[in-house]
């Protein structure tokens, strides 16, 4: 409970640290709000003064009438605009601020360790982005409109109350807190639920991620019940956290009135006991009721946007979690780029492994010379990919050293490092944007003609040209519309264009057409001539042309060496190209 | 907005006894300065201390009573409100579980992701509100008006005229405003877009040093997110200025126009007071309005983009259900005349017609982008053709019913996607009750079999998310065996061994020709190699049928054939199986 509360505090310190970004803006909405609230309590009191002149028949004091009520509407119309201006500046805080998360997070999502971002559900990672944050928005939105008018409101009616009283007005000071103990230990209480709830609501969109954006595939099983059943029971679990946390929450302001009530009463019967024994005269006891009431108002109007601060702080906990993690590590400081590429790779004793209880490469050494093509071959789960994650640095060796041209890559920036390779995965990646933007994706800069002329090397650009708007079709949510095998050609284009020293084609032409494909590995074979090249592969038209193939099986090389090499070897590689023509 | 009434109807009871308790509560908290008053007029005047103390206690026991029925309000709005959300998710889920890919091409993952998150959390909102303010207002606006009636009639007019005014800002701030929010729950979803898109292709963004083009591109579309929230919150921040003057104003009204009254004796000073006591009062209610009025135009924008979903209509409808009289010589699918053209662009299948007899195999095979894989997706009705028509069982696969059709069929997608869950779990899919003996022997045909073994935890091993913790073979394989499971009568794979090596590949051709037999089968494939034992082989080009047959007969006849075959295999492997 305890560390609860200190988290609390410790989350609305952070996020006022956004805030305060906007300083000049908050500090004006304050000022807006100081003479906004002066003037609402101003009002009354001339519009009092008006009906004091308003005495009986044939007894009413027209111009001065006249004159006051000019004056309460100077003093409405000024109170308006400063509302309005105060509003004005707490909406641009408070969108402000939850822009700044957002931005903020999205960089993280940039600078974290590709670990993290594999092992988090998506869904929940966007609904960080998108409902815990809008939930700190209007945490913002409501809390500083109420705080600040709410604290100028007490502020001067306490000003009022002293001048009247000082003894009644401490006693009021004195009690009124109580309400706010109870509305702290009911906020308390259910803000555990609201962790819930956040928590809950990034599990459904984790499913929504992952049942609707494979609906084909739910479909294809039937699986549209079971489907929905998975959903309905975090549904209900969403409902039940919703539903406590709200309730709980929504205590906190009719408790906060009934124990204003209390004080209200109390300080009733103690007056109306002081003026019966002569200690108050019946006026100065009225007045302090009204007061008193006025006092505890704005303490009400706070715990009723209760619910919206919690679920505020419930989300910007979640979003706090997720900026904290580590960033990975930065390059070093004294990383140099590569002047010139060769291409030689020496790869040094490496061992790795995804979770260190299971360890997936160890003691695997290789050395490449300048300009050859290695292929890579081996059972599933063999650890091909992940030597291409060690590569290209996504993640990094547990020990030893990987060097390119003698130059450790971990002493060059990672960007750099990775420009010297040019990438196709098997799981090809499109944006949503123009087919030109996604293959100038390495190339912002390319001009249509380049463009064109990757596309053509990739022979994708007949298929292009026969978009409904060529080079400028947008590209619907990642490919939506184009086969499996377009969307290869389309990224492999997008390779041809940057031109990279090195390349690494991890299965990058498994879903397209052998014809094509020949014709692919002749455009690379042109394009990477003298240049160092890995590729993994199962086709052996791509494999048997290699340099150096490597067998590797788990997480070892077990044999090397050209595809002549190997087949006299009469090993592991001689029964796996040999099990192509097994006849079934 | 009021279309989504209809899932509040199991909250009635809650829908009434929640704004009656607040009414109750509002009554209350009024009579506390009648008492207040009477304690001084009476009490004190009287030096009764008694009296004193017996009103105090009736103020305690109001505000106990008070507090009671503000719980019970409270209860009734969480309950309704948080059950309607619930309600609204479940019925969406379920309609998108009808839609077809058309559909939800049109829509995106991330639009939806924000639609049943964001969307209905501003709906859930309005109707905890509704409970909560919606009686009250009106009730103390309406309370103070026929007060002010009772005590002057014409002075009243200006009352009328004030709640007049109040209610046209109040209409035309919303209406003005429902666009903005509309604007930004849609700019809502391209942040989510992107930042989906990200996640996804993290590597390839890392891998071409693009993280800063990439977050500059989400900055922009946040920056427009923002620019439109402060703009609706603009027009919001209008609301309760703009009321305040009106109020103030008739209040200053009916101190001019009251005091003209009184000089001339028709009005007492006290009735002047009482009736700018109703307008603050009014003034009071119409700022909880127009709160009101904030969340409500927020969630009619949210309510349109809910019925938006809900408006959709899949454009692949369930069939009557038909149970097909099977003859000898019916074949188990056969494509009549079948084209088929995507929404917005050509034909993406021509006149395609063929047969295949039961526990045959057919090889499909054919360039980037020939149709392999929309072909195939007409059988289970992904899509419907556009022209001519898909026979399974010698049915049309519209006369099925969805569920039937679907059962009969084991697909392997191209795609080897798996669900988050244990590996059980996931081969469960093709049959809700499979034995584990049912699913060992799937994952040995699939050739699986051996690295799940190894695992530590075996079958009961959790695939997280998009099965990232597996290899791409792995998860090929085990996609296999989940439609293995169920054993099927047809069983559709879409090219789906592109992650297998050859070894692999020939091992579970060879298991799934000797395991199932009677199976009729389709494999598209880019692999002379995978198809050419297949009893008919289906060439396709530029989504037309270059050529069927065997595979001699077609590396004869077929050009298209031919040239695959000896891109792939040297002329004698060709010729000598």
């Amino acid at each position: 409970m305890k560390r609860t509360k200190t988290n609390n505090k410790h989350t609305i310190r952070r996020i006022l640290k956004y805030a305060a970004r906007y300083k000049g803006s908050l500090a004006m909405a304050m000022i807006f709000a100081v003479l906004y609230v002066v003037l609402t309590l101003a009002a009354p009191v001339l519009i009092g003064q008006a009906i004091d002149r308003i005495i009986d028949k044939g007894k009413v004091d027209f111009p001065a009438i006249a004159n006051l009520l000019l004056m309460t509407g100077v003093t409405v119309l000024g109170c308006a605009v400063f509302q309005w201006l105060m509003g004005l500046f707490v909406n641009a805080v408070s969108y402000l601020t939850v822009r700044d998360i957002r931005d903020e997070l999205f960089e993280k999502f940039n600078t974290v360790p590709l670990k993290t971002i594999d092992g988090h559900p998506h869904g929940d990672l966007i609904s960080r982005m998108i409902n815990d944050t809008d939930n700190i928005g209007t945490g913002l939105l409501q809390g500083i409109t109420q705080l600040f008018s709410g604290i100028v409101m007490i502020v001067c009616t306490l000003g009022f109350m002293i001048m009247l009283n000082v003894f009644i007005a401490l006693v009021v000071v004195v009690i009124t807190p109580l309400s706010m103990f109870v509305a702290a230990f009911i906020t308390r209480l259910s803000q555990k639920q609201f962790r819930e709830q956040s928590k809950t609501q990034g599990e459904i969109s984790s499913y929504i991620e992952e049942y609707v954006g494979q609906q084909k595939l739910v479909k294809a099983f039937g699986y549209e019940d079971k489907a929905q059943e998975g959903f309905e029971e975090i549904n209900e679990c969403l409902r039940v956290s919703g539903q406590k946390s709200q309730f709980y929450s929504s205590l906190a302001n009719p408790s906060t009135r009934f124990v204003n009530g209390l004080v209200t009463t109390a300080v009733c019967i103690t007056g109306a006991v002081s003026v019966i024994n002569g200690h108050l005269t019946v006026g100065q006891i009225s007045a302090f009721i009204t007061y008193a009431n006025q006092y505890t108002k704005p303490f009400n109007e706070v715990t009723g946007v209760i619910p919206q601060l919690q679920s505020a702080l419930a989300g910007a906990d979640r979003v706090f979690e997720l900026l904290d993690t580590p960033d990975q590590k930065p390059d070093a400081e004294n990383a140099a780029p590569l002047a010139v590429c060769k291409g030689k790779i020496d790869i040094e004793h490496i061992s790795f492994s995804y979770s260190p209880d299971k360890p997936l490469i160890t003691d695997f050494a290789l050395h490449v010379k300048a300009g050859s093509r290695i292929a890579i071959v081996g059972p599933t789960g063999c650890g091909k990919t992940t030597f291409i994650n060690l590569l290209m640095r996504f993640y990094d060796v547990t020990g030893g050293d990987i060097r390119v041209d003698g130059q450790s890559i971990y002493t060059m920036p990672r960007d750099e490092l990775r420009s010297l390779y040019g990438m196709v995965l098997q799981d090809s990646w499109l944006y949503n944007a123009t087919v030109r933007e996604n293959i100038a994706y390495g190339k912002p800069d390319a001009t249509l003609d380049e463009v064109k002329a990757a596309a053509k090397r990739a022979f994708i650009h007949r298929f292009i040209e026969r978009m409904p708007n060529g080079y400028d079709t947008m590209i619907t949510e990642e490919g939506a519309n184009l086969s499996q095998g377009q969307r290869q050609l389309m990224c492999i284009a997008r390779v041809m264009l940057c031109d990279p020293p090195m390349l690494i084609l991890d299965e990058a032409t498994s879903s397209i057409d052998t014809r094509t494909e020949l014709k692919i590995q002749e455009a690379f074979n042109n394009m990477m001539q003298g240049r160092t090249s890995f590729i993994v592969a199962h086709r052996l038209s791509t494999i048997k042309e290699a340099d150096v193939i490597l067998v590797m099986k788990d997480g070892h090389i077990i044999e090397q060496g050209s595809h002549s090499e190997l087949m006299a070897q009469n090993g592991f590689y001689h029964n796996l190209y040999n099990s192509q023509f097994a006849a079934t | 907005m009021f279309r989504l009434r209809r899932f509040l109807k199991d909250y009635k009871l809650q829908l009434t006894i929640g704004p009656v308790c607040k009414l109750i509560e509002a009554i209350f908290e009024l009579l506390i300065p009648l008492i207040t008053a009477d304690i001084i007029d009476n009490g004190v005047k009287n030096s009764d201390i008694s009296y004193v103390l017996q009103k105090g206690g009736l103020m305690v026991l109001l505000g106990a009573l008070g507090l009671g029925f503000a719980l019970v309000c409270q209860k009734s709005a969480s309950i309704a409100s948080q059950g309607f959300g619930t309600k609204v998710r479940n019925a969406m889920f379920r309609h998108i579980n009808t839609l077809s890919h058309n559909e939800l091409d049109k829509l995106g993952t991330p639009s939806l992701i924000t639609r049943m998150t964001n969307d209905i959390n501003r709906l859930q909102l309005a109707v905890a509100m509704l409970i909560r303010l919606v009686i009250r207002a009106p009730f103390l606006v309406i309370g103070a008006l026929i007060m002010a009636m009772t005590i002057d009639l014409k002075l009243s007019l200006i009352f009328f005229a004030a709640a007049l005014l109040i209610a046209v800002i109040l209409f035309v701030v919303m209406t003005r405003s429902v666009p903005f929010y509309k604007a930004m729950q849609k700019k809502m979803d391209t942040v989510s877009l992107i930042s989906r898109e990200n996640l996804s292709g993290n590597r390839v963004i890392r891998a071409f040093g693009r993280q800063k083009s990439d977050t500059e591109r989400f900055q922009a579309s946040n920056e427009e997110l923002t620019e439109i929230a402060v703009k609706a919150g603009r027009l919001s921040a209008l609301l309760n200025p703009m009321t305040y003057v009106v109020a103030q104003a008739a209040i200053i009204a009916v101190v001019w126009f009251g005091g003209g009254l009184v000089f001339s004796g028709e009005l007492k000073t006290g009735q002047i007071i009482a009736l700018v006591n109703y307008m603050t009062q009014i003034l009071l209610a119409m700022i909880v309005v127009s709160n009101l009025v904030v969340i409500f135009t927020n969630a009619s924008a949210s309510a349109s983009r809910v019925n938006e979903v809900f408006d959709t209509l899949p454009s692949v409808q369930e069939g009557e259900g038909i149970v097909p009289e099977i003859a000898e010589h019916t074949p188990c699918i056969a494509f009549d005349k079948v084209s088929f053209s995507y929404s917005g662009s050509g034909h993406a299948l021509k006149d395609i017609s063929f047969t295949l007899e039961r526990g045959q195999t057919m090889g499909i095979i054919g360039g980037t982008g020939s149709g392999k894989s929309t072909l195939v997706s007409l059988i289970p009705r992904f899509y419907d053709a556009t022209q001519g028509r898909v026979l399974v069982d010698g049915a049309d696969v519209k006369q099925y019913k969805m569920a039937d059709l679907r059962h009969k069929i084991g697909i392997v997608p191209q795609k080897a996607e798996l669900f988050s869950g244990t590996i059980k779990d996931n081969m469960r899919w093709g049959k809700r009750d499979a034995s584990d003996a049912e699913i060992e022997k799937a994952l040995k045909i699939a050739q699986a079999y051996e690295f799940v073994a190894k695992l530590p935890e075996k079958t009961e091993r959790y695939i997280s998310p998009g099965g990232k913790n597996l290899s791409g073979g792995q998860r090929q394989r085990l996609t296999i065996a989940r439609a293995l499971v169920g054993q099927p009568e047809i069983l559709i794979l879409d090219d789906s061994a592109s992650a297998l090596d050859f070894a692999t590949d020939a091992a579970l051709r060879k298991a799934l020709y000797e395991e199932t037999q009677g199976m009729t089968v389709i494999m598209v494939s880019q692999r002379v190699g995978t198809v050419r034992y297949a009893d008919k082989i289906l060439v396709l080009d530029g989504g037309e049928i270059a050529g069927i047959g065997t595979h001699n007969e077609l590396f004869h006849h077929c050009e298209v054939y031919k040239e695959i075959c000896l891109s792939q295999l040297k002329a004698e492997e060709v010729e000598n199986p």
